[in-house]
């Protein structure tokens, strides 16, 4: 008989019977101790079922048990003394709750503690390392007092902490304290246990750390330091908290992650959990099964669910993820292009990026009439609808819903000023943009469609003027001091000096191991009778300045050059 | 509420049965009117889910909806014969029914068509849910309502009862779906999917709500304002994160669209008893005849709720 167990319970009774009968049967002496406020009629049907089982035992003394309060540290004491009174051969006792479920065979945990007969299972961190309380009350924990319970009276709690924090109401720690922190499930050795029970000090100290908060974290994890030989800060029970600080639970479906544990026991498993019960509570190792222990994987599991919970995935908007603007640092989920004027300039640019990137490009996204998705799809990734209305319903979802669907690939769109703009406010602000403007080569769109006899005379003239305002709208936005986007904007004029050099940087940045170097320079408009053009519009009378200066007589020299020429980026 | 408790008058129970609940068991609310063919599939789906009594409110059926689920011992029944638009489209029924017996308990109200997920559904019955929730101190779930659709035109393969309406209708719009946030009750708008995109392609502001709180634990100052799209007290329509983070959700999948939506609605658009004077229905029933398919060579099929998650529909929160 080497380990006995102190277990408490307050709910789940049918469990914890159960529990019970296996580790008594196991050979372990069981005292239990169930909260006061557990209502008489369910505590005497379950004292009953266990009454005269061999080895089960119920605590002489009944606690009321108030979270974050004294009665637990009050209860495992009384209950703790019962056990080692009772039976003077055990050498451990091993604290455990009704919802605990043990892991592996006992024999397995008797010949661990037979074989350390001296060492003492506890977590035990001094408070100048914890990191992992929450609310930051580690130190206050000790130097305040707590008299009301935190969840019953919460405004109560936080006004009598405030007070004392307020009129400097700190208490000194009693001589040679050491204060340390750790989980509450514990497996101490007798002569350890002892020494905090029948410590000369023990009133002074039960009175100080009976208004200590949360003194199960606390209390033998403090004492043991003052008493034990050899300290193994680990708990023996795995036990996993979420960051509001509450015990994450056990269900099914965790079974083949409990066999890699390393612990011995598990806490806390759902009541409902059968197969977990009907897994676990067997000493045959050919039951319990358990794979080669991997605690990783444990802590992985649920380090990742509380980064879902805390940080969610970015760029996404969906039902439970809304994040106030402010809040959420990329407003998509990965990055994306927007090419303001290129297509303008280079008739078939959209064919070439796509060729020369491999990456998905569409045509302008955001044109009046119909969404130009690639190759004229009427639907895209995610069912999106080619509906202008649909996507001028909420054209920065339309945008975000996009970028989120097609992940992995990024997307290319053509803008310009005939197109809705009121998503561009939203694009300014998001860094997974890039935008590059050629300013004024919707010019170009006009000199073709004039010279085609589609536009003319005055309406030409108030087309330029609008199409103008609206460019000079989204390039003021997108020199803003807020702006989060990557910006790179050329006069048309200047960007036809060198349209390969200002081209290049852009193609490196989104794809720098391009499937295909750009061999072939994209095919430049016809520059024709494009200077007079501009020289007309402005002899009617027309401020226009975004395109740039174009000679009036021939088309300019270098780009003007009809043959493909071979390029190379750099 | 003071509307549910007047027309509770207009409730005949058929059979009450409410005695029998326990008081952990999940209510399952659902007001219905000739939908004999679903229950069936209705009933298993969510016995199977861990629900522990139905309430159900059947208002006029004449295809024996009323006899078949009298006949079933978890069933509790009542019969209302007023006007469905003048009870709020059935929610006044279902609140009085919330108010007498839902006070205390997690309570789920779908629709005969709605099939609840959520995470871990496939294995964890929904009292594991309900028990995390409290335990978070959580007092409403949100499950987005998800249209499904079958390949090719809605009427091609019929239903059988008892059969999963899944496995006809079991594809869906991925990423299809907008949101704004209602300043006044705090609760998101979600619209989108299918019916956006085949019926309101030019008019997206009709599109019908797709955000649902099916989910709550339930007292007696609590009202349903909408369906069960929003709630009073508002503060329980704050199931999202607004820092970035998420929270757990669900979904409802909605079995809208199988044969059965021709009769429908034909027939609902001739009553009127829907929302708006059933142009829902009149849309439906419009673009039905032209475009019957809805099947896109982008829809998702639907696998299970992981996928849902994975596509960023529904979210597991920080139940691990």
């Amino acid at each position: 008989m080497s380990v006995g167990f102190v277990m408490l319970v307050h709910t789940a009774l049918d469990r914890a019977a159960q529990v019970a009968r296996h580790l008594a049967a196991s050979g372990c002496p069981v005292v239990i101790h169930a909260d006061r406020k557990v209502p008489r009629s369910a505590f005497e049907p379950f004292a009953q079922g266990l009454a005269g089982v061999r080895g089960i035992a119920f605590a002489s003394r009944r606690h009321r048990c108030e979270w974050g309060m004294w009665g637990i540290v009050g209860a495992t004491l009384d209950a703790c003394g019962d056990l080692l009174t009772a039976h003077p051969g055990l050498r451990h006792v091993y604290l455990c709750s009704g919802s605990c479920l043990p892991l592996r065979p006992l024999p397995e945990l008797q010949a661990y503690l037979a074989a350390r007969p001296e060492t003492d299972f506890i977590e035990s961190v001094t408070i100048d390392d914890v990191v992992w309380t929450k609310g930051g009350f580690d130190r206050d924990r000790f130097a305040l007092r707590f008299p009301v319970p935190f969840r019953r009276h919460r405004r109560l709690f936080d006004a009598v902490t405030g007070a004392q924090k307020r009129l400097g109401l700190t208490r000194p720690l009693p001589e040679g304290i050491a204060p340390h922190l750790g989980s509450q499930w514990w497996c101490l050795s007798r002569p350890t246990l002892e020494a905090i029970l029948h410590d000369p000090r023990r009133r002074e100290l039960d009175r100080f750390f009976r208004s200590v908060w949360i003194p199960d974290e606390s209390y033998f994890q403090t004492l043991v330091r003052l008493h034990a030989r050899r300290v193994e800060s680990r708990s023996l029970t795995l036990s996993k908290f979420d960051h509001f600080g509450r015990p994450h639970s056990f269900y099914d479906d965790h079974l083949q992650l409990l066999r890699r544990s390393d612990c011995f026991f598990a806490r806390k498993i759902w009541p409902w959990a059968d197969l977990l019960y009907a897994s676990f509570l067997s000493n045959d190792p050919k039951v319990t099964r358990n794979a080669e222990p991997n605690p990783g994987k444990i802590d992985r599991l649920f380090s990742r669910a509380t980064d879902r919970r805390v940080q969610g995935r970015p760029g996404l908007i969906m039902q439970s993820r809304f994040p106030a603007r402010r809040l959420d640092a990329a407003r998509t989920a990965a990055p994306y292009s927007v090419f303001a004027g290129f297509a303008e300039t280079f008739p078939g640019f959209e064919a070439w990026l796509g060729k020369t990137t491999g990456l998905r490009v569409h045509g302008h996204l955001f044109a009046p009439g119909r969404v130009a998705f690639a190759g004229g799809a009427q639907v895209h990734n995610g069912c999106l609808s080619d509906s202008a209305a649909l996507r001028d319903y909420n054209p920065e979802a339309f945008l975000a819903n996009l970028v989120w669907a097609t992940r992995g690939e990024r997307q290319c769109f053509m803008f310009g000023p005939a197109d809705a703009q009121e998503v561009m406010r939203f694009v300014a602000g998001d860094p997974n943009a890039q935008v590059s403007i050629v300013a004024g080569a919707w010019a170009l769109t006009l000199f073709a469609r004039e010279q085609a006899g589609e536009l003319t005379g005055s309406a030409l003239r108030k087309e330029a003027a609008r199409l103008q305002k609206v460019e000079l709208a989204y390039l003021a936005l997108m020199r803003s001091g807020w702006v989060k986007a990557r910006v790179r904007a050329w006069g048309l004029a200047e960007f036809l000096e060198a349209p390969m050099e200002n081209l290049a940087p852009i193609l490196d940045e989104i794809a720098p191991r391009a499937p295909r170097r750009p061999t072939e320079a994209p095919v430049l408009a016809s520059l024709d009778g494009f200077g007079a053009f501009l020289q007309r519009l402005r002899n009617d009378g027309m401020n226009l300045h975004l395109p740039g200066d174009f000679p009036v007589g021939h088309a300019p020299t270098p780009p003007g050059d009809a043959r493909p020429r071979p390029y190379l980026v750099r | 509420m003071w509307r549910s408790l007047r027309r509770r008058g207009q409730l005949t129970a058929v059979a009450d049965r409410t005695g029998a609940t326990g008081a952990r068991d999940v209510l399952l609310f659902a007001c219905l009117r000739n939908e004999r063919i679903r229950l069936p599939y209705f009933l298993d789906y969510y016995r199977r889910l861990g629900v522990g009594h139905f309430l159900v409110v059947d208002n006029g059926s004449i295809d024996g909806s009323a006899e078949f689920l009298a006949g079933h011992d978890d069933v509790s029944l009542w019969r209302a014969d007023g006007s469905y638009a003048a009870a709020r489209f059935g929610m006044d029924w279902v609140g009085a029914l919330l108010f007498r017996h839902g006070h205390g308990h997690w309570c789920l109200t779908v629709d005969a068509d709605e099939f609840f997920v959520y995470p871990f559904c496939d294995t964890r019955p929904l009292p594991a849910l309900t028990d995390w929730l409290d335990d978070c101190g959580l007092r409403s779930f949100s499950a987005m309502l998800i249209d499904m659709y079958p390949k090719g035109p809605v009427d091609e393969t019929p239903y059988a009862e008892g059969q999963d309406p899944f496995e006809i209708a079991q594809w869906f719009d991925g990423s299809n779906y907008t949101i704004q946030r209602n300043p006044d009750l705090r609760n998101l708008w979600i619209q989108g999917g299918p019916r956006a995109r085949a019926f309101f392609a030019d008019r997206p502001a009709a599109a019908p709500a797709l955000n649902k709180i099916p989910l709550v634990k339930w007292r007696r100052r609590y009202a349903y304002v909408h369906s069960t799209h929003m709630l009073l007290p508002r503060g329980l329509n704050l199931t999202y994160d607004q820092s970035g983070g998420e929270a757990a959700s669900g979904a409802l999948l909605h079995a809208k669209f199988l044969h059965t939506i021709r009769d429908k609605a034909a027939e609902e658009a001739e009553r009127g008893e829907h929302y708006d004077g059933g142009r829902e229905y009149a849309a439906y029933r419009a673009g039905l005849e032209h475009s019957p398919d809805l099947w896109t060579e982008w829809s998702e099929r639907y696998i299970n709720w992981r996928q849902l998650e994975i596509l960023g529909l529904m979210s597991k929160g920080n139940w691990a």
